[in-house]
């Protein structure tokens, strides 16, 4: 048993449980912790991926503007707790539930009976080289230069959207 | 590539993906239906990257990039949007705002 499988499991652990902790707690805030500590665990994994761009990212964009937001939503609407996410409607509850588990039965069979990982036979030194900055940026400003700058338009138009979403009055 | 094969990768991000949607479906305060959405695009953020570094082929993680964009103008339309109504009704909980039901 090498490192890397021990860090594996140790990361894919702490995403589980992190993410089923992140929808039973009943405080809000709490459930956004969890949540950031999930975004952490995925970054470790996409290290173990030799994605170091994106694992970086991750932390920066997630862990840090986008759970930054919630957290000051939440600030600011100081919504209560949310007791007994379990007793009330309990027929839906269960139902949801059942779902879920159909959901993940239903990809888990995919996965086992197609078995992806037998079509492919990957080098290890092309896998390190395509998770660089360098790879992804050049990518990114070469074939991908369009979609590029409608992401950034997007990011505009949101700007302008929640600015207008949130003001006083809609006149 | 590594010694950890492909598919654990799938099988968590599998895992990750149905906790989201028992998230959406259980919880009733909107932020945290917001939250459990972040949480089902992180597991396909996940699967993305797993292939892209299984084929060695970069363009999977700059579709990851594209992703977290899309991610983040969500969010912050999303939560202008419950900000909104929570001007207006005072709650943000999802049994409560229902202007739209006939």
């Amino acid at each position: 048993m090498n490192l890397e499988i021990i860090l594996f499991i140790v990361l894919a652990l702490v995403a589980v449980v992190s993410s089923v902790a992140m929808i039973t707690r009943p405080h809000p805030v709490i459930s956004a912790v969890f949540l950031i500590l999930n975004f952490f665990a995925l970054s470790g994994l996409y290290l173990l991926l030799n994605a170091q761009f994106i694992a970086v990212v991750q932390v920066i964009v997630y862990a840090g503007a986008i759970m930054v937001l919630f957290l000051f939503v939440l600030m600011l609407l100081n919504t209560n707790k949310e007791d007994n996410i379990f007793k009330q409607n309990k027929a839906l509850k269960i139902f949801a539930i059942a779902i879920a588990v159909l959901i993940f039965a239903q990809v888990a069979f995919l996965i086992f009976f197609s078995s992806p990982s037998d079509a492919l036979n990957s080098q290890v030194a092309e896998s390190v080289q395509s998770g660089t900055i360098q790879q992804i940026g050049t990518k990114l400003y070469t074939d991908y230069i369009l979609p590029f700058e409608a992401a950034g338009f997007l990011l505009l138009a949101a700007t302008i959207g929640a600015l207008v979403l949130s003001k006083k009055k809609f006149e | 590539m590594t010694s950890i094969p492909l598919e654990y990768y799938l099988i968590l991000s599998a895992f990750m993906f149905s906790v989201g949607v028992t998230g959406v479906l259980i919880r009733r305060n909107a932020i945290v239906v917001f939250m459990c959405i972040e949480l089902m695009l992180n597991s396909a953020n996940l699967t993305l990257v797993a292939f892209s570094s299984f084929l060695g082929n970069p363009i999977g993680q700059v579709f990851v990039f594209f992703v977290m964009t899309v991610a983040a103008a969500e969010a912050a339309v999303g939560l202008a949007i419950i900000i909104a109504i929570f001007r207006n009704k005072l709650s943000v909980n999802i049994d409560e705002i229902n202007i739209f039901k006939w």
